[in-house]
């Protein structure tokens, strides 16, 4: 794992500049959760446009560069979707959007905080558990 | 031995199997002994030689491996009740200080906080210093207040004396703060609490591995402390307590060796500390703390406790150095342990410490288990580098090049 690497110049920008930061005043689905390691925290809030679409999504969000990094691109990337498009989201999805940084076994749960808070939230708007749904803990 | 070493740091390094290996290529720079210490041979040595030797379960049969096994985990009572200024009768082995603070809270909590009691600790505690008291103030409907700090990171004793006139009936407090590294005046702090009528609990999770810690001059009721953190194996720690004390108590576990009689519908407990040893107890673990202590008192504490202040102001000097450095805790080495939380500029303690582990550097990242302290500081978490008798001035500046290397990724 190169350090370099990781904290290349794509995740630093949007560690310090992260877009979609904020709340919405109103919203459909808010979602929070942290990741108790290293106290990384986001919440996110969605309003939902016909046709159950993604019509704005904002986060806030306290933690290291590549949580608050990777919940910001996210909610670009989720930005416009249909909420039906949460669903197929992956891990591999998010390491793709971070660039493919090597990230160690402790590292991925923060790359992976904005996924679980973007998914609980849709899932239970959509009235299921996303464990449920995905067949195996986003975070394992 | 270096000109300004009080140690013989390559003599002691050359005693920790462990410092020999590389991570990723690197000398091992280890930096995280508030969080545990790495073991010296003659630890790692002491537990072969007793699974290899005399392994047997203690206090129990009569044949020779049962002597030479209770002969050897008494041995290790009395060594580490010595090395505290205490006695083997008064101190119980348990997991660590978690179990301690846990078994002072039902064997003495159940029994002597009630109903509108006030339960008295800080906001520099440990975890492990404050759920225990939270969760006997809800099973007794009791309260739990916190005496505040001042802005040096030292205790706000105003506030201290202020909860004293509520009465309480506990004051548990840290030794040392294995955050801001605060060395506490227990021995003040157990006095005033005593003449208010409280019962005292001295965290000594990160004083005893530091520092010459004489339990009778602190005075506190109860005294707890790990192994893990003195060089010891994981699994075993200490409470030590006044015996009048410790038999005033219910027990803690119920089960085999606590018990003098058993019978249908009662039975009669085992004297102390026994009685607060239920189970095969862990035995190799105490006689590798018995080791521990052994390697310490070699040493000396005084001399642990200077080594250790010599790299502070040196590793205080050097990272003040370092752009964007900034260090919690009060600036002046004589009142705090070998241990220094800092920020670095806004690189967040996890993206640091993985900057560093490239460099072969360990540092503990996050909140310590101490979130109240964290919200206190107004931070989310610190990074957090901490200091052992292995630890050298080439460490520290190993962790100047790796915070300089860290201010070149993030452009500090």
């Amino acid at each position: 794992m190169s350090s370099a690497d990781i904290y290349r110049e794509l995740i630093l920008d949007y560690y310090r500049n992260p877009r979609n930061f904020g709340k919405l005043d109103k919203f459909d689905i808010d979602a929070r959760d942290t990741n108790p390691l290293c106290g990384d925290e986001i919440e996110m809030q969605i309003r939902v446009g016909e046709g159950q679409k993604i019509e704005d999504i904002k986060f806030v969000g306290k933690g290291c560069a590549i949580s608050q990094a990777s919940a910001s691109m996210l909610t670009e990337l989720a930005k416009g979707k249909q909420l039906d498009w949460v669903r197929q989201v992956a891990k591999e999805d998010i390491f793709k959007m971070l660039g493919n940084p090597d990230l160690g076994p402790s590292r991925v749960k923060c790359a992976l905080l904005g996924m679980k808070v973007l998914k609980t939230g849709v899932y239970g708007y959509l009235g299921a558990h996303y464990e449920d749904l995905d067949g195996s803990d986003p975070m394992a | 031995m270096l000109k300004n070493e009080v140690l013989d740091v390559a003599r002691v390094r050359s005693d920790f199997p462990i410092l020999k290996r590389t991570v990723h290529g690197k000398r091992l720079v280890y930096l995280d002994n508030s969080n545990t210490t790495q073991k010296p041979k003659a630890v790692i040595d002491a537990l072969v030689d007793f699974y290899s030797r005399h392994n047997s379960n203690v206090h129990r049969a009569v044949y020779a491996l049962a002597e030479e096994a209770t002969e050897a985990y008494e041995g290790a009572r009395q060594k580490t009740a010595r090395f505290v200024g205490s006695r083997a009768r008064e101190l119980v082995f348990v997991r660590g200080t978690t179990e301690a603070t846990n078994l002072v809270r039902f064997a003495w909590g159940e029994k002597n906080v009630k109903k509108g009691d006030l339960l008295v600790t800080t906001i520099m505690e440990h975890h492990s210093n404050i759920v225990p008291w939270q969760l006997l103030a809800k099973s007794k409907g009791a309260t739990l207040k916190f005496v505040g700090l001042q802005p040096d990171g030292t205790l706000d004793m105003g506030s201290f004396e202020t909860l004293l006139k509520e009465s309480p009936k506990l004051v548990a407090v840290t030794h040392c703060s294995n955050v801001l590294g605060t060395i506490n005046d227990v021995a003040k702090i157990c006095a005033r609490a005593r003449s208010a009528g409280a019962t005292t609990l001295v965290d000594g999770a990160q004083s005893v591995p530091h520092m010459p810690v004489d339990i009778k001059s602190v005075g506190s009721d109860f005294y707890a402390f790990s192994g893990h953190k003195m060089l010891g194996p994981t699994g075993i720690g200490a409470l030590v307590a006044k015996k009048e004390l410790l038999e005033e108590m219910e027990p803690f576990q119920g089960g085999g060796e606590m018990i003098k009689e058993v019978f249908l519908d009662h039975s009669t407990w085992n004297e102390v500390p026994y009685k607060f040893e239920a189970g095969t107890v862990n035995i190799a673990d105490a006689v590798g703390l018995g080791a521990a202590v052994d390697y310490l008192a070699g040493l000396g504490m005084s001399k642990v406790r200077e080594h250790e202040i010599r790299l502070l102001d040196y590793a205080l000097q050097t990272l003040g150095e370092v752009r964007g450095f900034h260090q919690y805790g009060p600036e002046d080495s004589k009142r705090r342990a070998g241990v220094i939380s800092f920020s670095f500029a806004d690189v967040h303690p996890h993206d640091l410490a993985t900057v560093l582990d490239e460099e072969g550097i360990a540092i503990r990242s996050g909140h310590h288990c101490a979130q109240p302290l964290m919200r206190w500081l107004d931070v989310t978490a610190t990074s957090r580098a901490s200091f052992h008798v292995y630890n050298s001035y080439d460490d520290v500046d190993a962790l100047k090049a790796g915070l300089q290397k860290a201010g070149a990724i993030f452009k500090i």
